[in-house]
């Protein structure tokens, strides 16, 4: 990112806030890059000759004579198959000791995919959890984010989802990830002997917050060059995309817009969707599949931002302390993949949809129990199967820890049912209950 | 000589332009950024500055930078080809783009130049006609489509010639008319109207007759929606809105589907138009594709487009109505639109309204949806324009700008419940709070009791008040608890579930089930609510769930076995002998 010669320097801000730098300058492009002081800045308002730049590492101790010099180009980054088991800072310049990358020069945040060009998601994903397969089946080139709160282990679910995947290269995009996290992907990815296929883009707690909105960008315009140029199945990580939005609220803040719901900008809808919609099914083969974490607070998802966020995405996956059976599971009431019937009984088995059915609504049936139960009243002997029934899809279907085939969780399903419940309880149909029912 | 201006500040995508003459409000202008051309809209004006929204990102945009003005509005071309086409939301054919991502600047026709029709004609020499009178007719996969006067012709015109039947692209000169003051004009298969503004060649707007079919029991048996009418469905994400938008666009009885991918995602225009050319419309039996345009702004795509997305996807369906045909348009979501307006109006630093929203958000949302409705034609003929949004109401809370705007607007009414969905019970369309006033219009009872039968909307009422009764009480029933109260409680409880199990629900992902046609609606009506009408004896609660249970499994059964086949009837068979066991 060095400062081109024959470029102006400027030496007199006008304004300075937290996030942002304004000064007069003059042939200023939307989006280009600046540096202020040797820190990295974006060009995000003009208004007749004032300049208004977005500071990425912050303001702090920017004076107001501060140098000013405009790169004329937007971030970019330098693409080739060198970014492969490679860490790298929100800036794309590498953090793990190792030489620079040589490659194409590319601007990142560029134009998305016509829709037109796009090809129909159909391939499956197994990860061997059955909250995911069974339920919430996930295809490539899907977008999906595990809704959870800070205390859930989000990170090695996700770690363990990309490591069971068959994909030709993972892309972590870390915003806001505390250092033993960071360290904790490091390891598993070298552990797992994995590291080849891995590119990580990451921005942990102790780098300044508006840094993280690089950090999608650029792990997104790493997948594109895989996905795009090489025709690889890309699958990418983004966590934890809360604190990106927290970073947006921040520079818009700053900015004086006027805030929308939950303090966040009016366009946060539209800022989320560029990033997740970069998900795509190349009709070449390639694929771009994105897998992030929303963190909530205490379980709110009508917060603005697991809120825009599910609206955009292709379902979630919410991650839930089960208190009956002590286990973190995927909720399978809120959770929801909705390319799920794209594979559903077409890749796997043709009871697959009916079986998720009739296990949720059981399970259903259970959660009335329980505040039956709760509030007192007799159970009658439905009921209690009903209650005996979740423990059991609990602990063996919807938790974590599940790592089977999606065969064996139908099967696992077929069981539990026939164990606790009549066919007709089960409400699936005939021709399947005469095939499948373990009498 | 057109207005130019240059560029004086850019935020996002508003741009302010120094202009040199004068501009109108929504006319359109290109912005110069290193050799392309960006399309950019009027949006505001004060003293010589414009403020113009960029239907592309400003990426690279420097001030100084030259704007041509282009002296007209945004405008949808509209000619024979529109369907079976993916357009953008400023009606660039997405097909003909090149390369994988959309580049910046590309422009498309939407047309397609070179194609051949055949033409016949319907005026002839001589005849007066004016502005929307059919003059021709050419074969659009199997519909009619009318060549038209061009909508914004005005006053009388007389046909001078008009070419004989045969086969001429869309450019070729079709008639010629002749003005009353005597010039002469041209007329080809295309013309082109301003989006925002609503086309009014038609006689009169009376009152809803008809009820639009859609195959849904929820819909059509519960809450219709009337050809030509209005209807929206809110609901939190991850309730099955798409679903159900998409099960109404393959099902819904219309000539002519519209569909507006608003500020959604790009895999969901996917699906349609992969799906869509291998489906079959059940009406017709043609292919789904043949009827279908799609309009798509995906949420990834420059945020000004999307408000131009519904507008193209309105004109589009206004034009087809003149040709006396009834078309559908569905735009999801009507939330998107507004967010746009929303991001746009923040920027311009608006004083704002409600969450944000511009204060004039409700009476854009009012006029938009008044521009739906059955028409009379000049030539005595019908035709309408049925739409149904879709709103995404923030954290799933219906009391927000969006959504109260739109209850005033809209008159049908399908409210997305979180809790139904979380039950896997779709659609999860809560049978009691949804509404649709057409049930209410006696022109609408009148066309019912002769289309299925006298006194069908008592008959739907009735089915209403079981299910309401039901949810009272299973909310006495959880205070109470199940030996705290009458046997009849649970008896009331477990017919309003029998209904909603075995007519609410509907499984859109079932060959059979996902679409019933209105005969089997009534069918299984009749049979419900006899069942619910018979006199019943249980020695406790749990009996009386069991036998439900029961007859709530066969009625499924036969819902998921094709209409009055013989398995349909076994399953019959069986519910018969479930119910001479118990009940008289």
């Amino acid at each position: 990112m060095a400062t081109k010669a024959y470029q102006k320097t400027y030496t007199q801000l006008s304004a300075i806030t937290k996030a942002t730098v304004s000064l007069k300058a003059s042939g200023v492009a939307n989006d280009e890059l600046a540096s202020v002081e040797g820190r990295l800045a974006q060009v995000v308002k003009t208004k007749g000759d004032t300049v208004t730049l977005q500071v990425f590492a912050g303001t702090e101790g920017i004076p107001t004579n501060a140098e000013v010099s405009f790169h004329g180009a937007p971030p970019t980054l330098k693409v080739s198959e060198q970014l492969s088991g490679r860490f790298f800072n929100a800036y794309g310049s590498p953090i793990d000791g190792g030489p620079e990358i040589e490659g194409e020069e590319r601007p990142v945040g560029g134009p998305s995919v016509n829709p037109y060009k796009r090809k129909q998601p159909s391939e499956l994903i197994p990860t061997g959890i059955a909250g995911i397969d069974l339920n919430n089946t996930l295809v490539s080139g899907q977008k999906i984010p595990f809704f959870a709160d800070p205390d859930q282990p989000y990170n090695q679910v996700m770690a363990d989802v990309a490591l069971r995947a068959d994909v030709d290269k993972i892309i972590l995009g870390g915003m806001g990830l505390s250092n033993d996290d960071y360290l904790y992907f490091r390891h598993k990815f070298e552990s797992a002997g994995a590291l080849e296929k891995i590119v990580s883009f990451v921005n942990t707690t102790e780098e300044p917050p508006v840094e993280r909105l690089l950090i999608p960008d650029m792990a997104l315009a790493a997948a594109e060059y895989f996905a795009v140029d090489k025709n690889e199945k890309v699958l990418v990580l983004l966590t934890d995309m809360t604190l990106y939005a927290d970073a947006l609220s921040i520079v818009s803040n700053r900015m004086d817009q006027i805030p929308s719901k939950d303090s966040m900008p009016g366009s946060l809808y539209s800022d989320l969707a560029k990033i997740y919609e970069k998900a795509v099914q190349l009709p070449d083969g390639g694929s771009i599949t994105i897998i992030a974490v929303t963190t909530l607070n205490d379980g709110d998802i009508t917060h603005a931002i697991p809120d825009n966020t599910g609206y955009i995405t292709e379902g979630q996956l919410f991650l839930r302390a089960d208190s009956d059976t002590g286990k973190v599971i995927i909720d399978p009431f809120r959770s929801l993949s909705r390319l799920k019937q794209l594979v559903q009984g077409k890749k796997t088995r043709e009871d697959h949809s009916q079986v998720m059915n009739a296990g949720v609504r059981l399970y259903a049936d259970a959660q009335n129990a329980k505040t039956k139960m709760e509030n007192g009243f007799d159970l009658s002997d439905y009921d209690l199967r009903c209650l005996d029934y979740a423990k059991e899809y609990a602990v063996r279907l919807l938790s974590i820890d599940v790592n089977i085939s999606i065969t064996e969780m139908l099967d696992t399903a077929w069981e539990i049912f026939a164990k606790h419940f009549s066919p007709a309880e089960t409400g699936i149909k005939q021709a399947l209950i005469d095939k499948y029912w373990k009498a | 000589m057109n207005t130019t201006g240059k560029v004086t500040g850019i935020v996002s995508n508003l741009v302010t332009v120094q202009t040199d003459g004068p501009v109108a409000e929504n006319e359109l202008c290109y912005i110069n950024v290193g050799g392309t051309q960006l399309l950019a809209e009027v949006i505001k004006v004060n003293a010589d500055k414009a403020s113009v929204q960029v239907f592309e990102s400003t990426r690279g945009l420097k001030n100084g930078d030259s704007v041509e003005f282009l002296g007209k509005m945004l405008e949808a071309t509209l000619g024979p080809g529109l369907l079976s086409s993916v357009y953008d939301g400023l009606e660039n054919n997405l097909a003909t783009m090149t390369g994988v991502f959309l580049k910046r600047g590309e422009y498309t026709d939407p047309l397609d130049h070179g194609k051949l029709w055949d033409f016949t004609p319907i005026a002839k020499a001589g005849d007066k006609v004016i502005a929307a009178d059919w003059l021709g007719e050419v074969r659009e996969g199997w519909l009619p489509h009318k060549i038209m006067v061009p909508f914004s012709f005005k006053g009388n015109y007389t046909v001078e010639s008009i070419v004989e039947a045969g086969q001429y692209n869309i450019d070729a000169v079709i008639a010629v008319l002749k003005d009353e003051s005597g010039d002469r004009i041209d007329v080809t298969m295309t013309q082109r109207w301003p989006v925002k503004i609503a086309v009014k060649n038609y006689r009169e707007k009376p009152r809803p007759t008809r009820i639009m079919e859609t195959g849904l029991r929820v819909m059509d048996t519960f809450n219709p929606i009337a050809e030509g009418g209005t209807g929206f469905i809110p609901g939190p994400f991850g309730c099955g809105k798409t679903v159900l938008q998409h099960a109404i666009a393959k099902q819904g009885e219309a000539d002519v589907i519209v569909m507006a991918a608003c500020g959604e995602r790009a895999n969901e225009v996917v699906e349609i138009f992969t799906e869509f050319p291998e489906l079959v419309d059940p009406h017709t039996g043609r292919k789904l594709m043949e009827r279908t345009t799609i309009i798509c702004n995906t949420s990834n795509m420059p945020v000004a487009a999307r408000e131009a997305s519904v507008y193209t996807a309105m004109t589009i369906c206004e034009y087809y109505r003149a040709m006396g045909l009834r078309c559908l348009l569905l735009a999801d979501s009507t939330s998107r639109w507004a967010q746009a307006l929303r991001e746009m109006s923040n920027r311009m630093e608006e004083l704002p309204g409600a969450d944000a929203f511009p204060v004039d958000l409700s009476s854009i949302i009012s006029n938009f949806y008044a521009r739906a409705g059955m028409v009379i034609l000049n030539n005595g003929q019908t035709g309408a324009v049925t739409f149904i949004g879709t709103v995404s109401p923030a954290g799933g809370n219906l009391k927000e700008p969006v959504t109260e705007s739109t209850k005033k607007a809209a008159r049908c009414f399908y409210a997305l419940e979180q809790n139904r969905a979380d039950q896997k019970r779709y659609p999860a369309v809560n049978p009691i709070d949804s509404y649709s006033k057409y049930l209410e219009y006696p022109e609408i009872a009148g066309y019912l009791n002769e289309k299925i039968e006298k006194g069908w909307v008592e008959k739907v009422n009735k089915a209403k008040v079981l299910v309401r009764r039901g949810k009272e009480m299973a909310d006495q029933i959880n205070i109470l608890g199940d030996d705290g109260v009458p046997m009849s409680y649970h008896e009331a409880f477990w017919k309003s579930e029998m209904i909603d199990f075995a007519f609410l629900q509907q499984d859109a992902f079932d060959p059979i089930d996902a679409l019933c046609p209105f005969e089997r609606q009534k069918f299984m009506l009749d049979l419900i609510l006899d069942i619910c009408d018979k006199q019943y004896e249980f020695e406790d609660y749990e009996k009386c769930r069991g036998y439900f249970k029961s007859l709530i499994n066969a009625l499924r059964q036969m819902n998921y076995t094709e209409f009055k086949s013989k398995a349909f009837e076994e399953n019959f068979e069986k519910l018969q002998k479930l119910l001479s066991e118990n009940g008289n």
